[in-house]
């Protein structure tokens, strides 16, 4: 077989891979357009504001929006000052060493654990062991373990963005680490902390089956956090399975897929600035 | 300097989370999973496709390898697809392309798995039953949506390797009159052969933990799958269908398939950071 | 100006220094005086660095760095263990070879270390804020944009805000590691005449590579080679009859 010259080889190659990068985004705004051109004529006020009547064929879904944001914010606020205190002890107080290996491969695990075991091991130790119950307060727990080597990642790549002369020039003018730490050092690496943050709160909203073991789904409103509750994406998908309501379910996932943009955009943004303060 | 060593003591608890988290997990689950696999005994549970909880019988063979074929469907499109997005993105795309292919990549992977599950039953679903025959709910339909879902995790791991191979290499091989598809199949991807390698283990770690979505397209039956048009139930699958009413042994049994999963998962992702720690090691001074 | 009339206030006895076992500083015995500058001339990797770094402690962060012999300061040893590090920076302040502007403003960066010493009252930081400016010979050409960011000064202008920076302090002793190193003439004209003025009320040691700026800017220089202290003494003296073949060499120019 005749061999191809390097220059036409090279043309079929990048048609191919310009083909399939272009399959890849056509999929993207496929999956978009169908769900918000579906979606949107259903989204009223009275469909935000309003709790799901008939089992979800009729009403709102006010309480899964209030649901949705107390599991997944209760999530983050719990991870974050871990993850950056996680982040903080790794790069500022110690040194590389077997401890700190540890460390990291705990976090890298923890990464790696499916949602779905996170759900079983939520529901046997944060709802029966512990005895919490079906609760909001259960699935933050089990999604702050989830979301917390994000953080952490995230975290120490923006405190080792910031210079080694500003830590120099802190230290040179009389103070102590932990000033440092919290005068200087954290300070300039906030846009990054706060994008990985960003990240980890859409992902822990975007999650179902660790939620649907841990918060439950009930349909009321959680009026603290002890109570169990259904969040917007774990409420799409019983709609969609038990076939209750297409547009209902549509409306539903428009709703999920605008909180992700709105987030991945400020998260987008976020990283934006982190570039421009140029040290 | 008591208040700074006070301190580092906190932080340093802080830290201990991950790893105590990590820990706890284990043991939690290996707890109430392990009884039943031994009493099941290894055969029983493992090699046998006999699931059947009201009699008693729990076995998940067929589930193995509903878990082991989806991903291997996954992997051949997420890993190709996810392999040519990382060589378009550093080799080949000019800044502003990448602008706009970065945050679809990135929402790609924000998109919840209800929402490409649904989207699965919706569209491609019908087209496969159409077009293909079967009942839809099948093992490629599974492997379409999988590997769409994991194709983020292999570009971002691939892109990191790509871009950790010195520059220099890029340089040599072009001075010397390579084009730059001939330097990117010859020396580029081979540098980064490890870090490759990694991305699309990590790729078929996610595919194997993913639950949601297979649920809704994979048409869960429990028979071992014939072929592509077969309908097939994961592991994942089958803890997140039953957990809902399972009680006592059947519980137990779903638990010991999370363990399964769990060290399955493990394994894989312990070997990508092996595989990529000492790719990394082997490049030597840049 | 005779030696006999200054008190040292940095007393240096036997001071020898490892990185990882690896010898950089040699039993170096050296008085720094009140009221002096001092420059310390010497090739690359004479260890006139690590010498300034000893003197407020910042190799301590180093995890490899060992040491014996003794720093005096006001005749106590600075690595007495209840010697706090943080305070003992305030009093011997760095000024590093590359300007080194914190995130903020100019006003911010002035205050950055007095509000650490405990300095409050917003009269107290702003008359500091100014009379360090003014002593670096930087108030004139900052004083209408002190909360503009600290990065949009030029090199020269933020040299002589890291200057003020330290002065801002107080400090008893002010240590400068080639702070001119990337400055155009004027800037460094500016900041020796600052340094001139300033040593009426503080000792100043000058680690420099430019043996010239050595020879306009000092009172004494201390002649470094390999880890070790070879001479040292009047500036005008050493430059023109050097005691040491080796410090005649340097100066000439036959290494270096």
């Amino acid at each position: 077989m005749r061999r191809l010259s390097p220059a036409i080889s090279q043309r079929i190659a990048m048609g191919i891979l310009w083909l399939l990068t272009l399959a890849t985004i056509a999929v993207l705004f496929y999956i978009i357009f169908y769900i918000l051109i579906k979606g949107l004529p259903h989204i009223t006020w009275e469909f935000l504001s309003q709790a799901p009547r008939s089992m979800g064929r009729k009403g709102g879904i006010f309480p899964m929006i209030v649901g949705t944001f107390m599991v997944s914010g209760l999530a983050v606020l719990i991870a974050a000052p871990l993850g950056v205190g996680t982040a903080v002890y790794l790069t500022e107080y110690t040194r590389e060493s077997r401890f700190t290996f540890l460390l990291r491969f705990g976090a890298d695990c923890l990464a790696g654990i499916p949602s779905i075991i996170y759900g079983l091991f939520g529901f046997v130790f944060f709802s029966i062991a512990l005895g919490m119950g079906l609760s909001v307060l259960s699935g933050a727990l089990t999604l702050a373990l989830m979301v917390l080597p994000t953080i952490i990642r995230t975290a120490e790549e923006a405190i080792r963005a910031v210079p080694y002369a500003y830590r120099e020039a802190s230290y040179g003018l009389g103070s102590t680490r932990w000033q440092m730490v919290t005068r200087i050092v954290l300070p300039a690496a906030l846009p990054g902390i706060c994008t990985g943050i960003v990240l980890s709160l859409g992902r822990s909203i975007s999650e179902t089956a660790a939620v649907m073991l841990t918060a439950g789904s009930a349909l009321r409103l959680p009026q603290s956090a002890f109570d169990s509750s259904r969040t917007l994406a774990l409420h799409f998908y019983i709609l969609s399975r038990e076939g209750l309501s297409m547009e209902k379910g549509y409306a539903t996932a428009s709703v999920l897929i605008i909180i992700i943009l709105v987030l991945n955009a400020f998260a987008y943004w976020l990283m934006r600035r982190f570039i421009r303060r140029a040290y | 300097m008591n208040q700074d060593k006070l301190i580092a003591l906190a932080l340093m608890t802080v830290a201990l989370s991950a790893v105590t988290g990590l820990a706890v997990i284990t043991v939690f689950i290996f707890k109430e999973g392990v009884p039943i696999i031994v009493d099941a005994g290894l055969r029983g549970f493992f090699l046998s496709s006999d699931w059947d909880p009201a009699a008693g019988r729990f076995g998940i063979l067929s589930m193995i390898v509903g878990s082991l074929i989806v991903t291997l469907g996954a992997m051949a499109l997420g890993g190709v697809f996810g392999l040519s997005l990382a060589i378009v993105l550093t080799q080949f795309c000019p800044a502003k392309l990448a602008a706009i292919i970065k945050p679809v990549v990135e929402l790609l992977a924000g998109i919840p798995s209800v929402v490409y599950g649904f989207m699965g039953v919706v569209t491609l679903v019908p087209l496969i039953r159409t077009y293909l025959g079967g009942p839809g709910l099948s093992v490629l339909a599974a492997s379409i949506v999988l590997g769409i879902m994991v194709l983020p995790t292999v570009t971002s791991i691939s892109v990191d390797a790509l871009q950790a191979v010195p520059r220099s290499y890029w340089e040599g091989s072009v001075a010397m009159g390579a084009t730059k598809w001939q330097t990117t199949h010859m020396i580029m991807l081979k540098a980064a052969r490890s870090g490759i390698v990694a991305a699309i283990i990590l790729g078929m770690g996610r595919a194997l933990g993913e639950t949601m979505a297979v649920i809704m397209v994979a048409g869960n039956a429990l028979e071992v799958p014939g072929s592509l048009l077969d309908p097939v139930r994961t592991l994942t699958s089958n803890i997140a269908l039953e957990m809902g009413y399972a009680t006592g042994r059947h519980r137990e049994a779903l638990f010991a398939t999370g363990v399964t999963l769990f060290v399955i998962i493990m394994i894989f992702n312990t070997t990508a950071l092996v595989i990529a720690r000492r790719g990394a090691g082997k490049r030597g001074p840049k | 100006m005779t030696p006999d009339a200054l008190t040292p206030i940095i007393e240096v006895h036997d001071l020898s220094v490892r990185f990882s076992g690896k010898p950089v500083l040699n039993h170096l015995n050296l008085d720094i005086h009140r009221n002096e500058r001092l420059a310390v001339i010497g090739p690359s990797g004479s260890g006139k660095t690590t010498f300034l770094r000893c003197l407020n402690r910042l190799n301590d962060l180093q995890h490899d760095f060992s040491h014996t012999g003794q720093i005096l300061l006001d005749g106590k040893n600075i690595y007495a263990p209840e010697v706090n590090p943080a305070r003992l920076r305030r009093r011997i302040g760095m000024v590093y070879a590359v300007p080194v502007p914190l995130p903020g403003s100019v006003y911010d960066n002035l205050v950055y270390g007095p509000k650490l010493a405990g300095v409050q009252s917003r009269d107290d930081l702003e008359e500091l804020v100014e009379s360090s400016l003014r002593a670096a010979f930087l108030w004139e050409e900052v004083k209408d944009r002190l909360r503009m960011s600290a990065r949009d000064l030029s090199g020269g202008q933020q040299q002589r805000m890291c200057l003020a920076r330290v002065l801002a302090l107080k400090p008893d002793v002010m240590v400068l590691d080639e702070p001119c190193s990337g400055l155009d003439p004027i800037s460094t004209a500016e900041i020796e005449d600052a340094l001139l003025e300033l040593k009426s009320s503080h000792a100043i040691v000058l680690v420099t590579n430019n043996t010239k700026q050595a020879g306009r800017a000092s009172d004494r220089t201390a002649f470094f080679l390999m880890g070790e202290l070879i001479e040292v003494g009047d500036t005008g003296r050493l430059f023109t009859n050097p005691v040491d073949q080796r410090t005649n060499d340097y100066l000439v120019g036959q290494f270096g």
